[in-house]
């Protein structure tokens, strides 16, 4: 007789043990409640040293025009601030737990690799959507933007659908910290930097040379910046933003199998070597 | 079907040495286990004794699932570790030498967080969690304060719940009650005990303490340089190596005294 739990209990514990990431996720946000508010100013910060760069270009004798400007500057800092977050946590699910030691109970846990991270990923998303819509409604007060076109709920969507390619990447840049557990997480900033640099984050990508301009499709931050954008500024719906939605949904179905196959090999690559283990 | 079957296991890492070969530093072979072999029978508790280094905690990762082998066989309940490795999971849990808990969280969270990874909900934790609490003897005042304020036996005895909540038949033990002052000690060991009477588990109790595997285990395996060199019970080593006390009995299978390191204890991160 087997004394391994059925499939029928199988779906039920995929779903338990998914909101169990979930909840680790929000235990630790709660416990370092005062460094997320330090990080939440870091952020601000980092924001208003771009956005001001619209009325500096006024300010040096420049022609334009300064709202729509900053918006578009506001839009890709706060979506860039968003990225840095979601990779973060995902490249934080292997480094913290290095450093906790942690990490042998949860990769000797019964759950489906996918799940694992997924659970990290949406709450990665979560989390980030909050942060950047406060980021942004702070930002947008203190220089009083003004949006009268702006279709929010068409922004909200195109990022969900972006999100899925984001947590994609994010799950390829955290099986860095298993095969390097002192450099991996750094590592993880060459593919944030990247998208940074090709994706349009604060310039249009039509200004980069040919070959980034081609990288630049594969990426899918510059499908969500200039979706997003377009919905901001000019009130776009979810028609006329669909040339920038089914490259997502493409990105998308192709980024997280992607990652959790090289989060897969990462792993094999690990328990062969005696990677999984504290470190810290 | 035996609880435990272990077939020739072998584990390797790479070492690099100091020493360079065209500027390059050289990496060699040491082996962490050598064709280990033994079977358990449900509900024993086998202790395994050895040396740092001598590959204990190697033998818990593979069974654990937590490296794979380069040679050999290992089954849980017929389950292979390797092919099979999800119902292993679902079947095993382990208390090792550290505790390793989120640091910030409290007791209670980490359990929570270890519960539902094996499709524990939150009704049935809120429920189980204080019970197993109070069976380690975990006062319940302290359940909502980080880890970082328990001291290391407090911290094991959660380590013990966490391994426990989880309802494993097979139980791996790696070093449980190294560190720790004699007040906690027994207080695991006691607990040990209890969990063998009470629960349907079989132990596999890696230590280098020969008390603990003498007072805890009914067979006693010496794992010397990856190597099992004997297994049996403890009154049948010290007969078959002519001895008084298990040491003495120790020390004639290895030809070295307990206290001497392996001195290829660096032999693999795992050993």
């Amino acid at each position: 007789m087997s004394v391994v739990p059925g499939p029928s209990s199988s779906l039920r514990h995929e779903a338990v043990s998914f909101a169990g990431v979930v909840e680790r996720n929000w235990y630790l946000i709660k416990r370092y409640g005062w460094w997320e508010l330090a990080f939440f100013f870091w952020s601000l910060a980092n924001t208003l040293t771009i956005v001001f760069i619209a009325k500096g270009i006024k300010a040096a004798g420049g022609q334009i025009d300064v709202n729509r400007a900053t918006t578009t500057l506001l839009i890709g800092a706060v979506i860039w601030s968003f990225l840095g977050l979601v990779f973060e946590f995902m490249t934080e699910t292997v480094a913290w737990e290095r450093w906790e030691g942690t990490i042998e109970y949860t990769f000797m846990a019964p759950i489906r690799r996918p799940v694992h991270l997924a659970g990290v990923g949406i709450f990665a998303v979560l989390y980030g959507v909050l942060r950047s819509a406060v980021l942004f409604v702070v930002i947008a007060l203190m220089f009083g933007l003004h949006m009268p076109d702006a279709n929010f709920l068409a922004a909200a969507i195109v990022l969900a659908i972006a999100s899925i390619s984001f947590m994609g990447i994010g799950t390829m840049t955290s099986v860095l910290p298993l095969i390097s557990p002192e450099k991996g997480a750094q590592l993880g900033f060459i593919a944030q930097g990247t998208l940074l640099v090709i994706s349009g984050v604060y310039y249009p990508v039509s200004v980069l040379p040919g070959w980034m301009q081609w990288l630049s499709t594969i990426s899918p931050a510059t499908y969500a910046l200039r979706g997003i954008r377009h919905a901001i500024l000019d009130g776009a719906g979810i028609t006329s933003l669909w040339g920038d939605i089914w490259p997502l949904i493409i990105i998308g179905v192709i980024a997280f199998p992607l990652g959790v196959w090289i989060f897969k090999q990462g792993e094999i690559y690990a328990k062969k070597h005696g990677k999984l283990k504290r470190s810290g | 079907m035996f609880a435990v079957e272990v077939d020739n296991l072998r584990k390797e890492f790479f070492r690099r040495d100091a020493a360079r070969t065209h500027m390059r530093k050289r990496r060699r072979r040491v082996a962490a286990l050598e064709d280990v072999t033994f079977t358990m029978e449900r509900g024993e508790c086998l202790a395994i004794l050895g040396q740092n280094g001598s590959g204990k905690s190697t033998l818990v990762r593979l069974l654990s699932t937590l490296l794979l082998p380069d040679g050999g066989t290992a089954t849980i309940f017929g389950h292979d570790v390797v092919r099979d490795s999800r119902s292993v999971q679902r079947l095993v849990n382990r208390v090792s030498v550290e505790a390793s808990f989120f640091k910030k969280m409290s007791s209670e969270e980490n359990l929570s967080y270890a519960a539902r990874f094996y499709g524990m909900g939150p009704t049935e934790t809120r429920e189980k969690i204080p019970r197993i609490l109070s069976r380690v003897g975990f006062p319940r005042d302290r359940k909502h304060e980080g880890m970082e304020h328990l001291s290391r036996g407090m911290q094991q005895k959660v380590a013990l719940a966490r391994a426990l909540l989880t309802s494993p038949v097979l139980l791996l033990l790696d070093e449980p009650t190294t560190g720790l002052d004699p007040r906690s000690k027994l207080e695991v060991q006691d607990f040990i005990r209890e969990v063998r009477r009470t629960h349907d588990a079989t132990i596999l109790l890696c230590t280098h303490d020969l008390q603990e595997a003498e007072i805890l285990a009914d067979r006693i395996g010496i794992l010397d340089r990856g190597r099992l060199i004997a297994l049996a019970s403890a009154d049948e080593l010290k007969e078959r190596y002519k001895a008084d006390t298990l040491e003495d009995a120790f020390f004639s299978a290895t030809g070295r005294s307990f206290e001497e390191e392996d001195e290829d204890a660096e032999r693999g991160v795992f050993a």
